[in-house]
């Protein structure tokens, strides 16, 4: 999540082009010159790849690439480990390592001990077992034997996979296949994953239940992680920030919140659009600050207070911070029935408090019940902002 | 109206030029074998001596020694017991018909060749696969070795090496390494690409991706092509005769010659026999190897 302190992004790219073909160096200026991908492909029969990418990457964080099929997201990634060679730019990790300038030793090492990988289509040994397999960045530093299958029984244990050590990828599932590539992945201690696709190929539950995993891995782990997907709802659940590339160009980056609520373009708009918000957003998001706060002691004070206001509710105050919901037909009453003294907890609304990472769909039947806005009220018990009907129907229904 | 016409007949080079021709080539290649003719079989000697010292294991032993050596290869490889049964009663079979010497020396030939095609095969194709630009120019040599009569190369290999074993080595190999190369070409080009990226991204080296990945993953297709190599060069025993190389041809040679129907036919069955031993056997092991590396 968010950074408590200012940090240094991890991985850093920087004007990064990929032009497809034999004479790329030769022809790369027709894309300085701002042809389109079509253009330069009838022109001169290569493909572009990518135009000018910047990006920032924080360490821990999980880093959703996101766009349709051919934008250009498998070649994107591929360049983090150089799988490919960009045409131009640079991808600087560690703040000033440029890993284009990388020897083949150390570009070995980067891949050995920084980066793993998590393939669409699983990418396992189908001629070794599920252990071996596991064990395989190991085997490909040189770790012993028994080490290195310890370590991947281990990380197989932690997947489910207890017990198929023996077997072979084929006699897996398709969900189990890439639990398999997870180990793997885990298994080198590797501090950056790319995973281009890793739950594509599953079917929606196995998917889902991936995608828990992940998280779930993720909060002990703190990985910074890498991931491609097409689906919006994987990005959603998955990413602290989210990239939209379209025909190999970066459109927009953002919290997902941000790409929800302002998107960039028409095309992020039209990628947004059957989303599901309520699901999406937290609370968080949705609240305006709350304005209508009463201080006064007395009960007398504080209905004075009340009426000056436009609205007949406020949040309550004393010296030990926020108390509660206060109508003003509640204290109009305790005046008629003639009672002078302070305003306490008896007066209070009675409600429960929502919190600001609440999932917006778990709070809607709360804020359909009640007439005012609800206080949103942190851990710690302190007055966040509140949430009205009218701000739950505007982001819902506004696309 | 003597002057011939372009028109019906094909304009020709002149005879004598012609004539000019062969005999500079021939002269040329016939002193560059006198000049190089030793060097070069001392270059191919120590293949020799491991040729004849194989011949004369097998052919020395003891016959029963031979026979449990070659049905228990059989098993290990094919682990099937019907292929061996059936094995041991064919080879009894020729030696009770008196071709028990023959077949040795036609067994030691064709595995030596076949051991020879693989150690030369294998890297031709490995790098074949790593190049287009090798692919396409091992390709039509290759094609040209399979489709060139025999007989063709024949003549310079004899006039360099003259008559023997190594020439008929060589003869066979020419003619039989084509497969080996073709299919471990194939087989490692056609290995997922996706895994072979599994391994770089780990941090393979190249030659860990090779003998790791690449070539166990192609192995299938290797095998296949290592049984169409024997059976090339089984086909090529009788050609390899001519030039001297003793065994099985032989006698079908001369049957040839003489018209000895039933001396042909007896040791034209025992080439079957070699072939089905050596095709079954490395069938039935390709296919245990297939069945573990092809995912479903
Ligand atoms: N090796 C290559 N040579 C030529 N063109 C390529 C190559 N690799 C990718 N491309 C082209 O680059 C573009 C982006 O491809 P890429 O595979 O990165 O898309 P993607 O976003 O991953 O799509 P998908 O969701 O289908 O995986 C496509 O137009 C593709 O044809
Ligand atoms: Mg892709």
């Amino acid at each position: 999540m968010t950074q408590a302190t200012e940090v240094k992004p991890l991985i850093r790219v920087k004007n990064l082009y990929q032009l497809f073909g034999k004479d790329a160096k030769k022809h790369i200026h027709l894309v300085h010159e701002g042809k389109s991908k079509d253009e330069i492909l009838a022109q001169t029969g290569h493909t572009l790849g990518l135009k000018d990418i910047n990006l920032e990457i924080n360490k821990g964080e999980t880093f959703v690439i996101m766009g349709l099929s051919g934008s250009g997201k498998s070649t994107l990634i591929r360049h983090f480990n150089r799988l490919i060679d960009p045409t131009e730019g640079s991808i600087l990790i560690d703040d000033d390592q440029d890993i284009l300038t990388l020897s083949t030793k150390e570009l070995q090492h980067l891949r050995r001990k920084r980066m793993s990988m998590v393939f669409q289509r699983f990418g396992l040994m189908p001629h070794r077992t599920v252990l071996e397999n596991s064990a395989y960045g190991l085997s490909v530093q040189g770790v012993s034997k028994a080490e290195r299958n310890k370590k991947a029984t281990e990380w197989l244990e932690i997947v489910g996979l207890k017990g198929y050590e023996k077997q072979y990828p084929s006699q897996l599932s398709g969900g189990q296949q890439q639990r398999v590539g997870l180990a793997r992945a885990f298994c080198t201690d590797a501090d950056i994953l790319l995973m281009d696709e890793a739950f594509s190929a599953l079917d929606p539950l196995i998917r889902s239940e991936m995608q828990d995993q992940l998280v779930e891995l993720q909060e002990t782990l703190n990985k910074t992680i890498i991931f491609i997907t097409h689906d919006l709802d994987e990005a959603l659940r998955l990413g602290d920030r989210i990239a939209i590339l379209k025909d190999g160009e970066l459109i927009q980056v953002g919290t997902p919140e941000k790409i929800l609520l302002e998107p960039a373009t028409d095309y992020v708009e039209a990628f947004v659009k059957d989303v599901n918000r309520a699901r999406a957003l937290t609370v968080e998001t949705v609240m305006k600050p709350a304005k209508h706060r009463i201080t006064e002691e007395s009960i007398a004070g504080a209905l004075a207070q009340m009426r000056k206001m436009p609205e007949d509710y406020g949040y309550y105050f004393n010296d030990d911070g926020y108390q509660g919901v206060i109508l003003q037909e509640t204290l109009e009453a305790a005046t008629k029935d003639g009672n002078t003294g302070n305003v306490s907890d008896e007066f209070m609304e009675d409600i429960d408090n929502i919190s600001p990472s609440d999932i917006l769909e778990s709070v809607i039947p709360e804020t359909l019940n009640t007439d005012y806005p609800l206080p949103v009220v942190d851990d710690k018990g302190k007055l966040q902002g509140q949430l009205s009907q009218s701000s739950v129907a505007d982001v819902l229904s506004n696309p | 109206m003597a002057e011939k016409s372009w028109l019906t007949d094909f304009p020709q080079m002149d005879r004598d030029d012609l004539v000019a021709i062969r005999k500079s080539l021939d002269g040329t290649y016939r002193d560059f074998s006198r000049e190089y003719g030793e060097m070069i079989e001392g270059f191919f000697d120590p293949l020799l001596q491991f040729l004849v010292a194989f011949e004369k294991l097998l052919v020395n032993s003891p016959w029963w020694a031979v026979l449990i050596a070659i049905i228990g290869l059989v098993y290990l490889v094919s682990r099937s017991w019907k292929l061996s049964v059936g094995i041991t009663v064919a080879m009894c079979a020729v030696g009770y018909f008196g071709m028990w010497e023959d077949t040795m020396r036609t067994l030691s030939i064709i595995t030596v060749s076949t051991l020879t095609s693989i150690v030369l095969g294998i890297p031709i194709g490995i790098l074949m696969a790593r190049s287009n630009r090798v692919q396409s120019i091992v390709t039509p040599t290759l094609d040209i070795m399979q489709t060139m009569p025999a007989f063709v190369y024949l003549v310079p290999v004899v006039m360099l090496l003259g008559i023997g074993k190594i020439p008929g080595l060589i003869a066979v190999v020419i003619y039989a390494i084509a497969p080996v190369i073709r299919l471990t070409n194939l087989g490692i080009r056609m290995v997922d690409s996706e895994v072979l990226e599994a391994a770089t991204a780990y941090g393979a080296t190249p030659f860990q991706r090779l003998i790791r990945v690449q070539l166990p993953l192609s192995l299938p297709n290797i095998m296949a092509g290592v049984n169409q190599t024997i059976m090339m060069a089984l086909s090529m025993v009788v050609i390899a005769s001519m030039i001297g190389v003793k065994g099985l041809g032989q006698p079908v040679l001369k049957s040839i010659t003489n018209q000895y129907f039933t001396m042909g036919l007896l040791n034209g069955l025992a080439i079957v026999v070699l072939a089905i031993m050596f095709d079954r056997t490395s069938q039935a092991y390709a296919k245990r190897t297939n069945n573990r590396v092809s995912s479903h």
